[in-house]
């Protein structure tokens, strides 16, 4: 279980999150949804402890997190996909996927189960990460963030810019990943991709919780999704 | 003599600066590469280097070889302590700002400066190389016998400065296996490519960082430790180097090793040459302009990628 409890942070002086709390259980996609500049990928970043929190509490199954240095931080079981992927170029597909494994200390077993999901990286495995395709760096962001057996998996919009196939491939991963029970928090700006995918779905609106409703509803009522992320 | 002799002195003396400015330059392009920190300290810790050299020979004794050898050790190891001491008290207080380093690395250039001039003093000590046997080398000609060798009177360069060239080219190898091959080495190349992402995926990055600059340090200090013999130590000598090994940095593409190395046997041997036949100032000249116009035509240097 992966909570924020009322926390305030943001860039220096510029407070961005204000008292948002959430919790997303094992075994559960929660989706966060609002407009550009809401918070979206500030709350990823404070759970990684690369922004400073001026106040309240991130805990993992009990464990305070926030207390932790950002390095200790994905130790204890967050992965991390950002946003553009930001992987570490000029390091072989098959380093990037050594740096995920050594946050955890994962054995090769662990790597051989994540190569099963993206059987197209086992291919690329010597080349340099920044020549593979944009569906291809993806992939391999994600493989990396599996690398690590994370508890909790923050997505920040793994499906920007790329083509329908691959989007399915990756919402497939994503949906295994949540049947083992890791908990899941997902950026995403396409409504529908959303809906097909969360258990429930945040809405944060300039940096403050919004409703917090079952997919399901949603998928019945669309109207509410309009008024949070409409143009 | 004629001009043959005359270019392949001068090759094998640039050959020995190029060797000392590899190791200097290598330590400075890994502190940027992997911290983004100009350090302009980076000449001191040269200059450290040299003086602790001076200090363990002078308190060795005996044979002149148990004296440099435990230099050769000692030094590095005690600068690249200072160093990693120095990053933890100033440059991670100012969290490795850009501007505020550079302004905390001339105050520690000033500051191990001084300190030096308090401690050691003004005077230019030599330390005296393991082995030194000079070699007198041969060159040719088409004389009436037809091709025959001789030795010319003055061409010649000794056993030490050849051993310099030789351990320079090891250490480099030695850098280059530990970038790529060992795991620390990949822990610094994913910390220079995202520092972020670094932390994100567990890596230490204040260890990394305080490590890499240790280290920057330790090599610059060793290629003093190889060039005492040859120079002197003296509290003023870190500016050459300081100044060789940011255009050399340049020259080859900031953070790209191999660039770093290419370039500065390009520099080492011009500047031997230029000195020879010209003047050093001219030497220097040329490489200050080969900076600016590298800067103008291929900013991110001759092997540097361009960083998005």
């Amino acid at each position: 279980m992966l909570t924020l409890e009322a926390i305030n942070s943001g860039y220096g002086a510029a407070q961005v999150l204000r008292d948002l709390s959430l919790s997303v259980a094992p075994g559960e996609i929660l989706c966060l949804l609002g407009r550009n500049g809401a918070g979206k990928t500030t709350t990823m970043q404070t759970i990684m402890g690369l922004l400073p929190l001026m106040s309240g509490r991130i805990t993992l199954d009990g464990q305070e997190i926030s207390c932790l240095p950002p390095h200790e931080v994905p130790r204890a079981g967050v992965g991390y996909i950002p946003q553009g992927r930001r992987l570490f170029t000029g390091l072989s597909v098959a380093q990037n996927l050594e740096i995920g494994l050594q946050v955890r200390k994962s054995g090769p077993e662990v790597l051989e189960e994540v190569l099963e999901l993206f059987p197209r990286l086992r291919e690329r495995m010597d080349q340099p990460a920044q020549t593979l395709s944009g569906g291809e760096q993806q992939m391999l962001a994600t493989a990396r963030a599996l690398c690590l057996r994370p508890k909790a998996l923050l997505l920040d919009e793994p499906t920007e810019g790329l083509q329908p196939s691959m989007i399915e491939a990756i919402r497939q991963v994503i949906v295994k990943m949540r049947d083992t029970g890791v908990a899941i928090l997902l950026v995403e700006q396409r409504v529908d991709a959303v809906l097909s995918v969360a258990d429930r779905v945040a809405f944060i609106e300039n940096g403050r919780n919004g409703e917090t409703l079952d997919a399901e509803a949603l998928r019945a009522d669309h109207s509410i999704v309009d008024r949070y992320v409409g143009v | 003599m004629e001009l043959g002799p005359y270019i392949l002195l001068a090759s094998l003396e640039g050959s020995v600066t190029a060797a000392v400015l590899a190791l200097t330059a290598v330590g400075l392009s890994l502190v940027f590469g992997v911290m983004r920190v100009v350090n302009i300290a980076h000449g001191e810790f040269f200059m450290l280097g040299a003086v602790i050299a001076w200090y363990v020979a002078h308190a060795m004794g005996g044979h002149p070889a148990i004296g440099f050898v435990a230099a050769l050790v000692l030094a590095p190891l005690l600068v690249g302590a200072i160093a990693v001491a120095a990053d933890m008290t100033i440059l991670k207080r100012i969290d490795y700002d850009p501007e505020r380093t550079i302004v905390a690395t001339i105050g520690l250039l000033y500051i191990i400066q001084q300190l030096t001039l308090m401690t050691y003093g003004p005077e230019a000590r030599p330390v005296e190389a393991p082995f030194n046997q000079r070699i007198a080398l041969p060159w040719f000609e088409w004389g009436e016998k037809g091709f025959e060798f001789y030795f010319p009177w003055g061409l010649s360069t000794t056993t030490y400065k050849l051993a310099v060239i030789g351990a320079a080219a090891v250490v480099l190898c030695g850098v280059w296996a530990m970038m790529t091959r060992t795991r620390i080495g990949l822990l610094m190349r994913a910390t220079q490519a995202d520092r972020d992402m670094a932390l994100a995926f567990g890596i230490p990055v204040e260890r990394v960082y305080a490590l890499v600059f240790g280290i920057g340090a330790g090599l610059a200090a060793l290629a003093a430790v190889l060039i005492v013999p040859i120079q002197q130590a003296h509290y003023l000598m870190g500016a050459d180097p300081l100044l060789l090994s940011f255009i050399v940095v340049i020259i080859g593409g900031l953070g790209s090793l191999p660039g770093t190395v290419l370039a500065a046997v390009f520099i080492g041997l011009s500047d031997g040459i230029i000195s020879v036949f010209f003047s050093p100032t001219l030497a220097k000249i040329l490489a200050t302009l080969l900076v600016g116009l590298v800067l103008v035509f291929r900013p991110q240097g001759l092997f540097g990628t361009r960083t998005a």
